[in-house]
């Protein structure tokens, strides 16, 4: 494992169990994803890519191999434990940005900081981060009174409300149009240069991972070039 | 932060979340209402016992303290209490059932006025003839009764001489031998009511009259009404019970379902708070918070919609029913109630707590 790493995933394996027919989502996988870095992961639908994330995530656990977040192996975590590392460790950005649709977003980025036992108060760096987002005037409002490109800012401020060490995004663009694409695939860039935070994102679109520093491409469960 | 999303979460359903407590506060209601009911309707025949004026209450062999029985004894039993010491006046009544638990209650008006003081009239006043009623004013506003009007009962016609205010003996007075005759009892009596020369004499006199008729029913004036309680009336205790596990049912099922729904509903935002990390005691702690609130509410609705039914009793029903407001049994119906939402939280909460978090993240 490189020392430098922040990500290390080793001979990742999942298999779900589908009827009576086993499908598996990933075959083998290994990367390496260092501090501060921006990666990109590109594959059509079934490579397997979403299915690395979750467990990158915490939020499945992995069939066999290793995932080291930080040096701590999730992948023999408990479910209490990978639930613990949600808390501080991830933040996740989802296509349908899923906010909480009876909050406002600024209750929306609250309750992650109540979720993982954090005061109320947001910290200077974070402020300034709401500045980037551009969002600090629309925190009063629902997500049903938000367009699509201002809920998903709002979902980066509450996946980052935390500092976690890694920004876990799957196809934030997805549901997006050109325009609110390019500006939410530029707040990405500018965490990422501007506040060091390590970004992997899951994307169909090579537009998109252009952004990235890093592309990797997956394809039936493997890693075919990263 | 917490609290914000329980009411928010409520709100956000407003439909479901006013059925809820309304089912709730119908639950505390039938608990509420129903023990009011037994506590009005026995306090009320409290205050009617005490309203005959009497020291001590005398029912004869084999009767209940309470009930409806005519068990009849012989009136000469009168002349009998007279020459007992301290016993100033002695005189007795006749009850005889009518349907439900009224009854209408024969009485000699001479006697009863010199005990009890009189009745007080609203209109008309006491008996002219035999064949003559005094209705009290709960009965008379009930059935549309004023004095010199003709009513029905016992298959024949009674002239109303009177309307009395409510809370002296009995709601129905007729002549106490026109009653006797009618039902067959002549020269007995269902009771006798005492009045002793100072009412300090009547433990003495209780216990003497106990000594010398030992299978009379013999009571001082508070031990008789202190016999007004649902643990004296059989099957009350049972009643309430049952209306009680009613409640409790009701209100498990209407939040069970209730709940059930919001959880498969929300179940995209059970799984955006778990991926942020929420535990399962977290998502379990936001369903019960959100049934305790439903709970709180529909208690204090169920109160409230008490004050109701005791108005729709009093203003309809004023002489079949009494109901009373019984603010100590507040807190008891909460609790119950609490627990009943709570039962039915429980499933709804425990698969909440336990779902996936990416087949709830999948949920559309």
């Amino acid at each position: 494992m490189n020392s430098g790493a922040i990500i290390s995933v080793r001979d990742l394996r999942k298999t779900f169990r589908v009827g009576d027919v086993d499908v598996h989502a990933l075959r083998g996988v290994g990367m390496e994803i260092e501090t501060g870095e921006f990666t990109a992961v590109v594959g059509p639908s079934g490579s397997g890519k979403s299915t690395m994330f979750h467990i990158i995530g915490g939020l499945t656990p992995a069939t066999s191999g290793s995932v080291h977040i930080h040096g701590q192996d999730i992948a023999k975590m408990t479910d209490a434990e990978r639930t613990r590392m949600r808390r501080t460790e991830v933040g996740f950005v989802f296509q349908k940005y899923n906010l909480l649709p009876t909050l406002t977003a600024a209750d929306n980025i609250a309750i992650a900081r109540h979720i993982a036992r954090r005061p109320d108060a947001l910290d200077g760096d974070f402020l300034n981060v709401l500045d980037l987002l551009g969002i600090a005037h629309r925190l009063h409002h629902k997500p049903r009174a938000m367009s699509g490109g201002e809920q998903q800012r709002v979902a980066i401020a509450r996946a980052v409300v935390n500092s976690p060490s890694i920004l876990l995004a799957d196809e934030p663009t997805g549901n997006l149009d050109t325009r609110s694409s390019e500006n939410v695939l530029t707040l990405l860039r500018d965490l990422n240069k501007r506040l060091g935070q390590t970004i992997l994102m899951i994307t169909h679109n090579p537009e998109a991972a252009a952004f990235a520093d890093r592309i990797v491409h997956m394809r039936d469960g493997q890693i075919v070039v990263g | 932060m917490l609290n914000k999303l329980v009411i928010e979460n409520l709100k956000h359903r407003p439909v479901r979340t006013s059925l809820s407590i309304i089912a709730i506060g119908v639950e505390v209601t039938m608990m509420l209402t129903v023990v009011g009911l037994s506590h009005g309707m026995l306090e009320d025949s409290q205050r009617r016992a005490r309203g005959a004026g009497a020291d001590v209450w005398v029912r004869p062999p084999g009767s209940a303290a309470i009930g409806l029985s005519s068990a009849p004894m012989s009136e000469k039993i009168l002349d009998y209490f007279r020459k007992q010491e301290h016993v100033a006046l002695a005189s007795g009544s006749v009850s005889h059932p009518i349907g439900g638990i009224n009854t209408v209650t024969g009485l000699d008006l001479d006697e009863f006025t010199r005990m009890a003081g009189g009745l007080r009239y609203i209109e008309g006043g006491p008996f002219q003839g035999p064949d003559e009623i005094i209705v009290d004013e709960r009965y008379a506003r009930q059935n549309g009764v004023r004095a010199g009007d003709t009513m029905e009962l016992l298959n024949r016609p009674w002239r109303v001489s009177g309307v009395m205010e409510a809370g002296k003996l009995a709601r129905l007075i007729v002549p106490l031998r026109t009653l006797q005759d009618l039902t067959g009892n002549t020269g007995k009596l269902t009771q006798a009511y005492l009045k002793l020369d100072d009412p300090q004499n009547t433990d003495k006199v209780v216990a003497n009259l106990k000594e010398k008729l030992k299978d009379y029913q013999i009571y001082s004036i508070e031990e008789f009404t202190s016999l007004f309680s649902p643990q004296n009336v059989p099957g009350l205790e049972a009643f309430i019970g049952v209306i009680i596990g009613l409640s409790v049912v009701v209100g498990f099922l209407v939040v069970f379902l209730s709940l059930y729904t919001a959880v498969l509903e929300r179940t995209r935002e059970i799984g955006i708070l778990k991926s942020l990390g929420a535990s399962p005691a977290y998502v379990l702690n936001v369903l019960l918070r959100e049934t305790a609130l439903l709970a709180v509410v529909g208690t204090a609705l169920g109160i409230l919609l008490t004050y109701g039914t005791r108005w729709a009793v009093m203003t309809f029903v004023p002489a079949s029913l009494t109901q009373n407001i019984v603010p100590g049994w507040w807190p008891i119906a909460a609790a119950i109630a609490l627990v009943g939402a709570l039962l039915g939280a429980a499933y709804p909460g425990w698969k909440a707590a336990n779902q996936d978090p990416i087949e709830a993240l999948a949920y559309e």
